[in-house]
């Protein structure tokens, strides 16, 4: 393998990674979000039974992001996990709260609506911590000499906050969409509502960001306006374009399963305009995924068994999606 | 007073990890016994070890929950805390740490589902199935996180280039010196854990006249089980003891509080280390016998604590003290232990009531012993975070110490209240005791029904249970 082509692989599965977390724990925290429209405990059974066989294995593709940056790129992992200390931290914290809240639930009586209450506040402070580490990775970290040199609150400007508000319509409309799929009754009229005012919002949020980028950030409009880039780059809007008509039809028609798969392309769409922004930087705006590369060694020795293992993996998610496939049906809940 | 980063930083590290181990040294020896009991189920085709199972599996379900955001947190931690550990050590511990996602965290993660909602959807055989992967997944990554642990303490397999240390061989880095030992140990320690609790637990229904048939069994299985691996745990503990001699001495004398390497090792039952005037205070000793459990010579020599420096020895009392903690609990459960399989021998361990009344309160031992353990592991490390290369002191993130003790804040409170309500909870499932009747597997090949179909027996055991 030649000696800059590991860091690019490892960059791509890296990316594989934190967008199937997106996706997967996007709509179980958007289940969450849309927690509190709720009116009774049996919707509420309804709604976590309808995710509470998959959340763990959702969450687990965070866990391969996180420790797949720090594998692969130790020094990056270490100068975003420093300047991001707050944003992550508390994210992580809110994710506690909202894990242990499924199981707590079901036991608890009568602090029952406070476990309800740590669920739904802990999934949407989840989505905004990830939309504002977003955000701060946009729009660049404060490196010297290879480590982070900034200080505690550099990220914390309106762009981030914006970034973390997108994150949390977004997360919001996969959920929206995946009760339409999964559910029946009440939640699921209820959730095709929501899903088309999620809809608008989600993309006035990512217009937002299209603007706002690369008026604030230079070297995001170079990528985007300059010949010949944007030849290619023009049908990303207009594909996001497409893709949310047809979600607002889909949801018109009565349709279940497709809204949600029109739901995940557009997150899919979303990512791509990211990910063309910063390509190849790693920490915006000054290490490059070969800047920070770990050894050859330790990619080439994590890789050899992720290339067999990452099918296996993806085997599991689809098996177990399988296996519980099909409506969970208003009165039905969470139990074992 | 001035704050200093470092030790917040640390003990931030230490608070969230000690409260992470909490879970897996149960879930783990617990999510064998689960196995166990669905497996003897299929064998005899007795509904009783169907119930017991589910039981468990409702208590397992909490702690494994908490185990795992517990664990996410961690495996932040050395970013956020520790990034200087990171790019030193990342290139070998980060790896490590990945074959551990890759090999057992998806492997959990999926079958926990089909494990806790499987019941009634799935065929049995996969039912059993996902709990003995469950247990697999367990002992999976306890293997990577403690052979990525232990390299810490018995580094080899690797090469300094520019101040970070470099992949040389991987088998040497995976299999160094101290890992077989630690990882029987934890292993071990896990099932001793799991099995007092499972005690504790038969012991309170059987004296209170609760759910005898499910007691019984409990009592007995735990009961041959502690037999056998409380004693294998001092001999292991033992070994592990004899091979920190070799590789990290300081760490041992700490433990002994040895402090002159001319004089033979005294145990000491009690004592307090005065590292001001480098002797210990009040010392309670059997002569020489350190000396001989670690020489196997009644004048055995091995290095004090006054050959090296006091900034290079480990906080003497922390580790002398927690040792001597995990060795009480230890000696404890080896008395518990035998003594209950002689009365099962004799036939009167369910008339014995004194003996269940002490094991009915015992279930923390193997907490307390874990925790006890790591931190005389751990801490015998000081001042070193990776032996011998890097010191702790250099390998923290350059946060600020108001911000690192803001979060040390919120953390301490976040698992004050999970901690908290997650004991009661647990403790409520006990009291409920094992509920319901077996649910019918569905007929071999209708694991296809449709979800709300599946439900329905779900429900119906839900409406006869609770
Ligand atoms: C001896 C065993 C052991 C030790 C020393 C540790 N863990 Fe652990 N961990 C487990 C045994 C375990 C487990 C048994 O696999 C858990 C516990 C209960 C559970 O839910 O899975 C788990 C869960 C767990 C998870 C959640 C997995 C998921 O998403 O399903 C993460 C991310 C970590 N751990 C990370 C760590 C890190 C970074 C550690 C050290 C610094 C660490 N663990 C120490
Ligand atoms: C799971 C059981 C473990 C427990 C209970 C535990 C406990 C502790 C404690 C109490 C400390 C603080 C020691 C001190 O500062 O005096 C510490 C330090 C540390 N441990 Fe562990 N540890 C465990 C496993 C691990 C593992 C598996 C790793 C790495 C793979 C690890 C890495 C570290 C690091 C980086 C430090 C920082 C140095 C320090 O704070 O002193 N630990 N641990
Ligand atoms: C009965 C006699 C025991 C002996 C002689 C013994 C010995 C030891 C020694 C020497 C260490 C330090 C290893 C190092 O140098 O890093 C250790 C660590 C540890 N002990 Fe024990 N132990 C005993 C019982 C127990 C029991 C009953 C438990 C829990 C149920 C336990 C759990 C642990 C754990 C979790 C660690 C830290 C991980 C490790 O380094 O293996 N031990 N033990």
């Amino acid at each position: 393998m030649g000696e800059w082509d590991l860091p690019l692989i490892w960059a791509g599965i890296i990316g594989i990674a934190v967008a199937l977390y997106v996706i997967l724990d996007g709509f179980d925290l958007g289940v969450g979000i849309l927690f509190p429209f709720s009116r009774d405990e049996k919707e509420r059974d309804q709604m976590i039974g309808s995710i509470a066989p998959f959340w763990d294995g959702n969450e687990t593709w965070l866990v391969l992001g996180g420790v797949g940056l720090w594998v692969a790129f130790p020094p990056a992992y270490a100068a975003i996990m420093s300047a991001l200390y707050l944003p992550v931290i508390v994210m992580l914290l809110a994710l506690v709260f909202r894990g242990v809240a499924f199981e707590f639930r079901t036991v608890a009586e009568t602090s029952k609506r406070y476990w309800n209450f740590a669920f739904a506040a802990g999934s949407a402070l989840a989505a905004i911590c990830q939309g504002v580490i977003l955000g701060a990775l946009i729009q660049g970290i404060n490196v010297k000499d290879g480590g982070f040199a900034g200080s505690a609150f550099d990220w914390a400007t309106p762009f981030a906050l914006m970034c973390g508000l997108g994150v949390l319509a977004g997360y919001a409309l996969l959920g929206a969409t995946w009760l339409v799929m999964k559910t029946d009754g009440e939640v699921a009229t209820r959730a095709k509502r929501h899903a088309k005012m999620l809809v608008l919002a989600v993309l006035g949020f990512m217009a937002l960001v299209s603007l706002w980028t690369p008026l604030a950030f230079e070297r995001i409009a170079t990528r985007w306006f300059s010949t010949p880039n944007i030849y290619y780059l023009w049908p990303v809007p207009l594909l996001t374009a497409a893709t949310a008509f047809a979600l607002w039809r889909w949801l018109e028609t009565g349709r279940e399963i497709p809204p949600f798969i029109a739901a995940i392309v557009l997150f899919l769409l979303g990512y791509a305009g990211l990910v063309i922004s910063v390509f190849p930087y790693l920490v915006p705006p000054s290490l490059t995924i070969w800047d920070t590369a770990a050894s050859a060694a330790s990619q080439r020795f994590m890789l050899i068994g992720t290339l067999p293992l990452l099918p296996i993996i993806l085997g599991y998610v689809v098996f177990v999606y399988w296996i519980f496939r099909g409506k969970v049906r208003h009165g039905e809940g969470y139990h074992h | 007073m001035e704050l200093d980063p470092i030790l917040i930083a640390r003990l931030q590290f230490a608070f969230t990890i000690t409260f992470h181990i909490i879970f897996p040294a149960f879930t783990i020896g617990l999510s064998a016994y689960i196995a166990t009991l669905l497996v003897m189920w299929v064998g005899t085709g007795q509904d009783r070890y169907q119930r017991l199972a589910r039981f468990w599996t409702r208590i397992f379900a909490v702690s494994f929950a908490m185990g795992v955001v517990s664990g996410i947190v961690l495996s932040y931690q050395f970013g956020t805390n520790w990034s200087r550990f990171s790019v030193f050590a990342g290139n070998i511990v980060g790896p490590l740490i990945g074959y551990e996602v890759l090999t057992a965290f998806f492997l959990e993660a999926t079958f926990l589902g089909i494990m806790l909602f499987g019941w009634g959807r799935v065929p049995r055989w996969l039912q059993v199935l996902s709990s003995i992967m469950v247990a697999i997944g367990t002992i999976i990554s306890a293997f990577w996180v403690l052979a990525a642990n232990s390299w810490m303490h018995t580094p080899t397999g690797h090469e300094i280039v520019d101040g970070v240390a470099m992949p040389l061989d991987w088998w040497a880095i995976v299999f160094n010196p101290s890992f077989p030992y630690r990882l029987a140990h934890m292993l071990n320690a896990s099932f001793l854990t799991a099995g007092f609790v499972v005690l504790a637990v038969g012991a309170r229904y059987w004296l209170s006249d609760r759910h005898p048939e499910q007691a019984r069994i409990m009592i007995k299985m735990a009961v041959v089980l502690l037999a056998i691996l409380a004693p294998l745990q001092l001999l292991i503990g033992d070994q592990h003891g004899l091979n920190t001699l070799k590789h990290q001495p300081i760490k041992i004398a700490a433990i002994e509080a040895h402090w002159d390497s001319d004089k033979p090792v005294d145990f000491h039952i009690f004592a307090w280390p005065n590292e001001a005037a480098q002797t210990n205070d009040w010392a309670l000793s059997i002569p020489n016998a350190g000396s001989l459990v670690l020489t196997h010579k009644l004048n055995g020599l091995i290095i004090g604590l006054k050959d090296v420096a006091p900034q290079n020895r480990p906080p003497i009392k922390t580790v002398f003290f927690a040792f001597r903690i995990m060795l009480a609990i230890g000696f404890f459960m080896i008395a518990a232990a035998l003594i209950g399989a002689w009365l099962l021998w004799r036939g009167m361990l369910l008339d014995t009531r004194w003996y269940l009344r002490i094991v009915s309160h015992s279930w923390w031992t193997g907490f307390v012993a874990v925790v006890a353990g790591w931190v005389t592991t751990e801490s015998g490390r000081q001042p070193w975070v990776v032996q011998g290369m890097l010191r702790t002191a250099d390998a923290t993130s350059p946060n600020a110490a108001s911000m690192v003790l803001s979060t040390l804040i919120l953390f301490v409170i976040v698992y004050a209240i999970v901690f908290a309500m997650g004991i009661y909870y647990i403790n409520r499932l006990i009291e409920r005791g094992p509920q319901g009747r077996a649910v019918e597997p569905p007929e071999q090949g209708s694991g296809r029904r449709p979800l709300s179909s599946a439900h329905d027996a779900g429900r119906e055991a839900l409406a006869r249970g609770s």
